[in-house]
C-alpha cells in the first residue's frame, strides 16, 4: 500500500511554503506596467491643473503641436466629440475625463500630449497655455455645507448644494429610548484624516488599439480587471469581447488601483486616435494629488451607558469629505460603504446611524485604502469610543470589553445594523493578548514610571471586520454583482494550470491558491501554476479589494477542485472495475473501500480522462467554479500597543506591539504572518504620519514624499503575533480575510495607547497622526487638539 | 535635443551609449538598456525603488543623470545574481518573506548589498538605518530586516568555509 502523502511536504494547507512569484522578482524578472514596451509605441503626458476651482477661459496648444515628436495633443473639447469629455465613477457619479468648462480640484486633468518619448511629452505640456478664472475654493465639509456655498458640481442637472448623499440606518425610536434609560452618555468627536493609499508603483497604462482588428488591449495598473473592461466597453462604446485589459505584476494597489482614472481612459481615447500603443505611466506627484483618496470623515459618535458596564445602545453621525466627484469604491447598496459594521463585535441591542457626503474642490475621494469599504473608520471610531467610554465609567477598558463583547454561545450573531456575524473567539483572542503583553504587570509598570515622571501608556484594539464581499444578493459594483471564480485545467500527467478572477498585488496568489488545489487534490503545489489578470484567459471576476480573494475567489479554488474530484472519481472506479460507491477517496488517491492496496493516484486519473475513460465520458480534467458566499467572513482581532510619551517633546515611542488574528483556518502562514505585519505598519504610519492635508486655497501639501510622510524601516516598530483559530463556517475550507485587518484595527490601538498615557491631563482626544506638537499641544494646555477644521451639523 | 557619447560598466559590461544630457539614469537603465529591474517610484529621490550601485555606493538613480556615469560602473539587480545562483541577499528575502508585490524589492537589495558589502557584520539599528531611505508598502521592514541579517549570516558562513 502507498504511503498517505504529507500535506505539508506537497505544500498543501498550513504549509509554510516559500513564494513562488518571489523569484522573478528578486531577479529583477518581474512585469510592471512601465516595463510593457510594444513595437512603434508612443508615450503620453497629463497636464494637470494647478488651481482648485476655476473657469477654464481658454486653452491654446499651439505651442505644444509644434513641438517635433509630438503627435496628438488631447483637450476635453476633442474627447467630447467622441463622447469622452466624462465618464462614470463606481458610484454611479460622473468625472471629467478632460476638464472643458471648469476645473474643480488641484490637479484635475486638462489636456495630454502623445509623443515620441516622454521627455517630449512632458515638453509638450509644458508648451500648453492655459488661461484660467480663479473661483471660491471649498476644502472640507463645514464649508460645503454653508448657506450659499458655490455649488461645485453645477454640471449635475438638480444639484443645487453640495451634498451628494445622505443616509441613515438602525432603528432611532429604539436608540432614542435607550439613550433617555442611560446612567451615563459618552460622547466623542473625531476625525479620520484625509489619506492616499500610496503603492510605491503608480498608476498607468498602455493601451494599444489595433485598427486592422479593431481589438483593444490594454496593459493596466488594475485591481479589477474584469469590471475594467465592462466599464470600458461601456465608456468607449467598443464591443467587450474586442478588449482585453491585462494586469501584469502590480506593484501594491491598497484600493488605490480599484477605479478607472482619466489618465486610462485618455491613453485609450490617444491609441485608437492615432492607431499605436499608448502608454501613460503617472508620476509620483500627480499620482499623489489626483487618485484614490480615502478617509477624511468626520465622526460625532455616543454610547448609552448603564453604570455597570453594559452598552445600551449607539448613536453615529458621520461626514464625509467626497472632494469633487463621488468616486468612491462602495457597494452600491450603502451609501457610507460599510460603516455601519461599527460595533459588529459588541453585544448592542439598538444603534442609529446618520451619514452624509459632501462635495469640496479636492480631489475624489473614498476608496476603500486597504479596506471593506469605509470599515476602516467605522473599527477606528468603535474603539477609540470605547476607550473613551471606559474611562467615562472609569472602568479598565480591558474588563470593559470583556463584558460587552458578542460571547461564543451567541453565535450566529444579528447585529443591530442588520449583519449576521457567525463565527469567533473574541474573549479569548482578548485574553491571548492581554497575556501576551504581560497586561498586569504594564500597569503596575505605569504606576511606578509615573512616580518617577514618565508617561507610560497601554491601548487596545478589538475588532471584527466584514471580509469577502459578495453576496451577491447585497453587493455589487456598477450593478455587477459580487462573486469570484476559478478555472482548473489538469493536464494528462497531473500538472496543472488554475486561472482566477481576483488579481494578486503582492498577496501571494500564485502560491497560496496552488497550495489550495494540492489540499483539494492532493496534486503538489509545485506541479500547479497560477496565471490571473488577463480578461482573454481568466474567467470573470469581481478583482482583489476588500480582503476578498480567500474569501471569495480561494473559496472558488477549492469549488473547483471539488468538481474535478468529482469526476476523477468516476475515472477512478472506471480504472479500478468498482461502482463509484465504493470508491474511497484520501489526499491524492482513490482505493476501493475495503481493499485500501487497490487504488490509483490523482495522476492516474488525470491520465485516464484524455487517454482511457469509459464510454459516454466526456474527456479532459478541467472546470470553471463560479462562488457566490452565503456571507461575508468576520475575521476579528485584538491589537495592543504599549508606548511612552515625553512630556517634553510631544514625542512617543512604541515600546510594544502585540497582535492576535482569528482568521479562521490559516492556507500558508507565513503568507499571513506577511499580510498582518504590512498592516500593522500602515496602522502605525496612519497613527503617527501619514495624512493628507490642503492649504486654503486647495493645494495639496503632500504631493511628494518629503511632505506626505511615510515610515521606513528607522521607525516603524517591531511586532509580535499571535492567533487563535476559528474556521469561518461557511468557506470551503474555513478561511477568512486578513490583509487589512491590522490596518483597520491597529490605528485606534497606537492612539488609545497615546491617550492612556496622557490620561491624567483629561484630554480625550488628539486626532491622527498624533504628530508631537499636537501631542505636546494636548499635554502642555491640557485641552483636545484637532487636526481637522470643525463640521458642521445640520 | 543633442546627444553625447559615454562608456558606462553596467554589471560588468561596458556600454557605449548616445544620451540627452537631461535624461535620468534610471531612464538610460530601463528605456535604453532594457534593464527593467530598476523601478521608478517617486521620482524625488524619496522612496529608494531605484537604488543601484555606483562604483559599489548605493545612489538614487531618478536623481542622476545618465552622462555622470561616464566611466564609472553601475550594478543594478539584474548583476546580483551570477548566472542561476543567487546572490545571499535575493536567497535572505525569499527565506524570510520579506517581499510581496516586489516592487521596491530591487531597491531594497541594492541597499541590502551596498550595506554588506562595508559591513559584513551589521546590527539590526544598521541594518535599519541602511534602509532608511527605501519605502515599503505591503511588507513592513519586519521582514526585510531579517531577511539582511540572515544574508550577512550566510555571507560569513561562506566566507569561513
Amino acid at each position: 500500500m502507498a504511503q498517505p502523502l504529507d500535506e505539508i511536504k506537497i505544500g498543501g494547507l498550513g504549509a509554510r511554503r516559500r513564494r513562488v512569484e518571489d523569484d522573478r522578482f528578486i531577479r529583477g524578472k518581474g512585469t510592471y506596467v512601465d516595463d510593457i514596451k510594444l513595437p512603434g509605441m508612443l508615450y503620453m503626458e497629463i497636464l494637470r491643473s494647478p488651481l482648485a476651482h476655476a473657469r477654464i477661459k481658454s486653452i491654446d496648444t499651439s505651442k505644444a503641436w509644434a513641438i517635433p515628436g509630438v503627435r496628438l495633443v488631447l483637450t476635453g473639447e476633442m474627447a467630447a466629440q467622441r463622447n469622452l469629455a466624462w465618464m462614470p465613477t463606481l458610484s454611479y457619479d460622473t468625472q471629467a475625463v478632460l476638464a472643458t468648462d471648469k476645473v474643480r480640484f488641484q490637479g484635475q486633468e486638462v489636456a495630454c500630449v502623445v509623443a515620441d518619448d516622454p521627455y517630449i511629452a512632458k515638453d509638450g505640456c509644458e508648451a500648453i497655455e492655459v488661461e484660467y478664472e480663479p473661483l471660491p475654493v471649498i476644502v472640507n465639509p463645514e464649508q460645503a455645507l454653508a448657506p450659499g456655498a458655490p455649488v461645485i458640481r453645477d454640471d449635475k442637472e438638480g444639484q443645487r448644494d453640495n451634498i451628494c448623499y445622505q443616509w441613515e440606518i438602525g432603528d432611532k425610536e429604539s436608540t432614542d429610548r435607550a439613550f433617555a434609560q442611560a446612567d451615563v452618555v459618552s460622547k466623542l468627536k473625531l476625525h479620520y484624516p484625509r489619506s492616499h493609499p500610496s503603492p510605491i508603483e503608480c498608476c498607468g497604462s498602455v493601451a494599444d488599439y489595433n485598427p486592422a482588428t479593431g481589438k483593444l488591449t490594454v496593459y493596466m495598473t488594475t485591481q479589477a480587471p474584469h469590471i475594467i473592461r465592462t466599464a470600458v466597453s461601456l465608456v468607449a462604446e467598443l464591443p467587450e469581447h474586442m478588449i482585453r485589459i491585462i494586469a501584469p505584476d502590480i506593484g501594491g494597489g491598497f484600493g488605490n488601483k480599484v477605479p478607472v482614472y482619466p489618465g486610462y481612459v485618455c491613453s485609450i481615447l490617444c491609441s485608437i486616435l492615432l492607431g499605436k500603443p499608448v502608454k501613460w505611466i503617472e508620476d509620483k506627484s500627480g499620482n499623489l494629488i489626483s487618485t484614490g483618496f480615502a478617509r477624511d470623515m468626520y465622526l460625532e459618535g455616543e454610547l448609552a451607558l448603564r453604570r455597570d458596564g453594559k452598552i445600551l445602545a449607539v448613536r453615529l453621525d458621520a461626514t464625509t469629505d467626497n472632494g469633487a466627484f463621488f468616486a468612491d469604491a462602495q457597494p452600491s447598496k450603502f451609501k457610507v460603504g460599510l460603516l455601519h459594521s461599527a460595533f459588529a463585535c459588541y453585544d448592542i441591542p439598538y444603534g442609529h446611524l446618520t451619514a452624509r457626503g459632501t462635495y469640496t474642490n479636492k480631489a475624489p475621494g473614498g476608496v476603500a485604502y486597504r479596506c471593506s469599504f469605509r470599515v476602516t473608520e467605522a473599527m477606528f471610531f468603535q474603539e477609540r469610543m470605547i476607550h473613551a467610554a471606559a474611562s467615562d465609567l472609569g472602568m479598565d477598558p480591558a474588563e470593559f470589553r470583556r463584558i460587552n463583547l458578542v460571547k461564543d454561545h451567541q453565535f450566529p450573531y444579528r447585529t443591530a445594523f442588520g449583519f449576521l456575524t457567525d463565527s469567533g473567539q473574541y474573549e479569548k483572542c482578548l485574553d491571548v493578548a492581554l497575556e501576551a503583553i504581560g497586561y498586569q504587570d504594564f500597569l503596575r509598570q505605569k504606576e511606578r514610571a509615573k512616580a518617577n515622571g514618565r508617561l507610560l501608556g497601554i491601548g487596545i484594539s478589538t475588532m471584527t471586520e466584514p471580509l469577502g464581499a459578495g453576496n451577491s444578493r447585497e453587493y455589487d459594483i456598477l450593478g455587477i454583482k459580487m462573486f469570484d471564480s476559478a478555472e482548473l485545467r489538469v493536464h494528462p500527467t497531473g500538472k496543472a494550470i488554475l486561472r482566477t478572477g481576483a488579481r494578486s498585488q503582492g498577496q501571494g496568489h500564485e502560491t497560496t491558491w496552488a497550495q489550495i488545489v494540492s489540499h483539494e487534490l492532493g496534486i503538489p503545489a509545485d506541479d500547479v501554476i497560477v496565471e490571473e489578470g488577463d480578461t482573454d484567459t481568466a474567467p470573470f471576476g469581481m478583482g482583489t479589494y476588500a480582503s476578498r480573494s480567500t474569501p471569495t475567489a480561494g473559496a472558488a479554488v477549492a469549488m473547483v477542485a471539488r468538481k474535478i474530484r468529482a469526476k476523477a472519481r468516476k475515472l477512478a472506479a472506471h480504472l479500478l472495475e468498482v461502482s463509484e460507491e465504493d470508491v474511497e477517496w484520501e489526499l491524492g488517491r482513490f482505493y476501493v473501500r475495503g481493499a485500501p492496496s487497490r487504488g490509483v493516484t490523482i495522476q492516474e486519473c488525470a491520465m485516464a480522462a484524455y487517454s482511457n475513460m469509459p464510454d459516454g465520458m466526456e474527456p479532459g480534467l478541467e472546470g470553471t467554479a463560479y462562488y457566490d458566499p452565503p456571507n461575508l467572513t468576520w475575521p476579528f482581532a485584538c491589537y495592543v500597543v504599549t508606548v511612552e510619551v515625553d512630556p517634553e517633546t510631544g514625542v512617543w515611542d512604541v515600546l510594544r506591539t502585540v497582535a492576535v488574528d482569528d482568521c479562521g483556518v490559516r492556507i500558508n502562514p507565513m503568507i499571513v504572518e506577511g499580510q498582518i505585519m504590512g498592516g500593522l505598519t500602515e496602522a502605525y504610519a496612519m497613527a503617527s504620519m501619514q495624512f493628507q492635508t490642503y492649504d486654503a486655497e486647495g493645494n495639496c501639501i503632500g504631493s511628494n514624499y518629503m511632505d506626505y510622510l511615510l515610515p521606513t524601516a528607522w521607525e516603524t516598530p517591531g511586532f509580535e503575533l499571535h492567533e487563535v483559530v476559528t474556521p469561518c463556517p461557511h468557506h470551503p475550507i474555513g478561511a477568512k480575510g486578513v490583509g487589512e485587518c491590522a490596518c483597520v484595527g491597529g490605528p485606534a490601538a497606537f492612539v488609545n495607547a497615546v491617550m492612556n498615557a496622557i490620561e491624567d491631563t483629561g484630554v480625550r482626544n488628539i486626532d491622527m497622526p498624533l504628530l508631537p506638537d499636537r501631542v505636546w499641544e494636548a499635554i502642555t494646555f491640557r485641552r483636545d487638539v484637532s487636526g481637522a477644521p470643525p463640521v458642521r451639523r445640520d | 535635443m543633442e546627444k553625447r557619447q559615454i562608456k558606462v560598466t553596467v554589471n560588468g559590461e561596458p556600454r557605449l551609449v548616445d544620451v540627452e544630457p537631461r535624461l535620468l539614469l534610471v531612464h538610460l537603465l530601463r528605456e535604453g538598456l532594457g534593464l527593467t529591474g530598476t523601478h521608478i517610484g517617486c521620482d524625488t529621490t524619496s522612496c529608494g525603488a531605484c537604488t543601484v550601485l555606483f562604483d559599489g555606493q548605493p545612489v538614487k538613480s531618478c536623481t542622476m543623470l545618465a552622462v555622470q556615469t561616464d566611466g564609472h560602473e553601475v550594478t543594478t539587480v539584474e548583476g546580483l545574481a551570477k548566472a542561476s545562483e543567487l546572490d545571499p541577499v535575493q536567497e535572505g528575502f525569499k527565506e524570510e518573506h520579506a517581499l510581496q508585490c516586489g516592487f521596491c524589492t530591487s531597491g531594497m537589495m541594492m541597499s541590502a548589498k551596498a550595506l554588506l558589502m562595508e559591513n559584513p557584520n551589521p546590527t539590526e539599528e544598521d541594518v535599519r538605518w541602511a534602509l532608511s531611505g527605501n519605502l515599503c508598502r505591503c511588507t513592513g521592514y519586519q521582514n526585510i530586516v531579517k531577511a539582511v541579517l540572515w544574508a550577512a549570516k550566510k555571507m560569513q558562513s561562506e566566507a569561513a568555509v
